[in-house]
């Protein structure tokens, strides 16, 4: 009894600090598979480190060990008094729904999903948009005629990025064929290089010549396949044109680092808005990275083509389908 | 059980000494990335016993009673069952079944049929191993790991197709909210003494306690806890006394595998209230250290899952307040695993000799 009486008197006591502090004192939280999965973990990893950089303001972190925390650690940096609160990963949106209405002077920030609350931020990528300019690429570049797709596991998400890619391949050459295969149905399917490889393989063997893996860690075994085999390969989410020089025809970039090094800013500056704010190709959200490892690849009609559909996609005159708007794709 | 040894030697003092040793190598460890042992020490016990860690840190003491029991209970056959992952994993598959079949009045009838589903389904998935293990020799070691994998890929399948809620990412729908197991906050509520109100842990905490008093109960206080023991000692002798080793087989993997199944009733129907990815985070394993620390014993096992909840819960705070990495309370597991498992003959054996010197200076 006397344990719990003196549990709750501490209860209070932390809750009533709770109000003390309101400076800008950035928390990220990275999402279980850890700070180095070279995934978006590690670009909100870099993101935070560039915010570091440049300010001097130290950051703190955690690393999720399990779904349990997630509430948890979202609580307690609130309860520290950091401000912003970011965290990367659609399984975070039920905590963060619970949490944030308690912390009404808290600003938050989600990564991919959106919550709806006054003071969180939802951060969403327009995938199928960066997707759509690696796949005019692929197609410009083909020359059999038939462009595949790898992606890590099933899920809607991925999809996304194949339609995207799709949509984009079809409209730079209507008479293409575009391969697409899964790696599995589990989380496995994100680290699996192997079968990465042995679906590139095949996919060369159906006659593709560009291959755009979006499959996290099984990522660098279809990079190497393709650099194996001599056929372009599009890598996903950071610049991954340095892994293969030669044969990385670009990469697809999704700039988690951008989404939380403007959320810690923000709120430094503050200057922090609360809502739905989509990284699309206007907001340099998305894109296609072009970088000393790739100018010899790239000629001048590709990369006009590439910049054409770009601006057409910015000003509305090109709307790529999502995929997740629907569960459906206009294009096979 | 050693007969040179007093009894509270062997399962107090001995999981007591290789216990501190294996805290004073980790503060080596911690020494050697700049931080203080004491202050970490100190940082871990307060984040895991402070208003809002003790929440969590029974919650994770709750999986582990259950993993570990579900190893207890097969090393007394001498079963080396490491299937928890897998067997807790497809329980979270059967909770998840039930719950969203039907539309459950009230908690403690969702808690009866969802633990009776968390049995059978990790029963079922060690049936499997236990059978080919008795009838083909084929090795249960492998067999139980080789089922891990299996259950992973299942699930996974399951999560993407059919038990996909729609629309989302790969996770069930949520289960009906009526059906909704009570809270550590809603049970002390219920006598007015306050707690923290977001704490995951649930009433499955007790249901853990009950399960270690009933595992104590099987294996020392019954006719098939006593072959159990028999068989484990002595398959020979066990044939020889009437003991059928395919039964005694059977029934041990079955009994470990719904004890390991029952932690999804904690996590899944407790906790997340959906069937989400990797919802075992390893449990299962942590089991193995559990059974070792806590020799088997229902009590020690409550106490190890205890100091193991202690552990992670302590970690996420040394994260929180000194930034150390996660991956420190891994390396602090392991060394426990290490000392408590395969160390323990370094403080057995000096042990030993003390008593055995003690004792004849007593006679003479």
């Amino acid at each position: 009894m006397q344990l719990l009486k003196t549990l709750i008197a501490t209860t209070a006591l932390v809750g009533a600090a709770t109000f003390a502090s309101a400076q800008a004192n950035p928390a990220v939280i990275f999402d279980l598979g850890g700070k180095f999965d070279k995934s978006f973990n590690e670009m909100s990893y870099t993101g935070a480190e560039r915010f570091k950089e440049e300010t001097g303001i130290e950051y703190r972190e955690f690393e999720l060990q399990s779904d349990a925390q997630r509430e948890q650690a979202l609580r307690r940096f609130a309860q520290a008094g950091n401000n912003p609160v970011v965290v990367a990963g659609f399984s975070n949106a039920t905590a963060m729904a619970t949490v944030a209405p308690d912390f009404p002077d808290t600003d938050f920030v989600i990564i991919d999903m959106v919550v709806d609350a006054p003071n969180v931020r939802s951060v969403i990528f327009a995938e199928h948009e960066g997707s759509y300019l690696v796949g005019v690429l692929a197609a410009m570049a083909s020359e059999s005629g038939t462009v595949s797709f790898v992606g890590g596991m099933d899920i809607p998400l991925i999809r996304k990025f194949q339609c995207g890619y799709t949509q984009g391949a079809k409209a730079a050459n209507p008479d293409i064929t575009v391969l697409a295969t899964m790696t599995g149905t589990d989380g496995s399917a994100w680290n699996n290089p192997v079968k990465g490889g042995e679906l590139t393989m095949s996919q060369i063997q159906n006659g593709s010549d560009v291959v755009f893996a979006a499959a996290g860690g099984t990522g660098r075994g279809v990079l190497q396949a393709a650099a194996d085999a001599g056929i372009y390969a599009i890598g996903v989410d950071a610049n991954q044109n340095y892994m293969q020089p030669g044969t990385m025809l670009t990469s697809m970039l999704k700039r988690v680092d951008v989404a939380v090094f403007n959320a810690f800013n923000d709120v430094n500056n503050d200057e922090f808005t609360a809502g739905i704010q989509v990284m699309g190709l206007a907001e340099d959200g998305v894109g296609w990275a072009l970088d000393e490892f790739n100018e010899g690849l790239i000629t001048d009609e590709m990369k006009a083509a590439v910049e054409e559909a770009r601006a057409k996609i910015i000003s509305g005159e090109i709307v790529v389908a999502d995929y997740m708007a629907d569960n459906s794709c206009p294009v096979e | 059980m050693n007969k040179n040894l007093p009894k509270w030697v062997d399962l107090g003092l001995i999981p007591l000494l290789t216990l501190m040793l294996a805290f004073a190598v980790s503060g080596l460890v911690v020494l050697s990335i700049g931080q203080n042992p004491i202050e970490v020490v100190k940082v871990m016990i307060q984040g895991a016993f402070n208003p809002f860690g003790i929440g969590h840190t029974l919650y994770f003491t709750t999986n582990f009673i259950f993993t570990g029991l579900a190893v207890a209970v097969a090393f007394h056959a001498r079963l080396f069952n490491i299937g928890g992952e897998g067997q807790a994993g497809l329980a979270g598959v059967g909770v998840a079944l039930v719950m969203l079949s039907y539309d459950w009045p009230h908690w403690s009838i969702a808690l009866i049929v969802g633990t009776v589903a968390a049995m059978a389904f990790g029963a079922a998935w060690a049936a499997i191993p236990a059978y080919l293990q008795a009838k083909r020799g084929s090795h249960i070691v492998i067999t139980t790991i080789m089922f891990n994998l299996i259950a992973g890929a299942l699930i996974g399948y399951l999560l993407v197709g059919p038990m996909q809620a729609e629309g989302s990412l790969p996770e069930s729908a949520k289960f009906p909210s009526a059906a909704s197991l009570p809270t550590m906050y809603d049970m002390l509520g219920w006598f007015g003494i306050g707690f923290d109100k977001y704490a995951p842990v649930n009433i499955s905490f007790f249901l853990a306690l009950i399960a270690a008093f009933l595992v104590w109960v099987l294996i020392w206080k019954t006719r098939l806890g006593y072959e159990m023991r028999a068989f484990g000692h002595s398959e020979k002798a066990a044939v020889y006394a009437g003991i059928s080793p395919l039964k005694i087989t059977m029934i041990a993997m079955l009994v470990s595998g719904a004890l390991s199944g029952m932690m999804a009733v904690n996590t899944v129907q407790g906790e997340a209230e959906r069937l989400l990815l990797g919802a075992v985070e390893g449990a299962g394993f942590i089991g193995i250290a559990v059974a070792l620390m806590g020799r088997s014993h229902p009590v020690g096992v409550v106490l190890a899952a205890f100091l193991f909840g202690i552990l992670t819960q302590g970690g996420a705070e040394l994260q929180f307040t000194l930034g150390i990495p996660a991956q420190m309370i891994t390396v602090i597991q392991a060394l426990i695993i290490m000392f408590t498992g395969s160390l323990e003959n370094m403080v057995r054996i000096p042990l030993e000799k003390i008593f055995l010197n003690a004792g004849k200076r007593g006679r003479a």
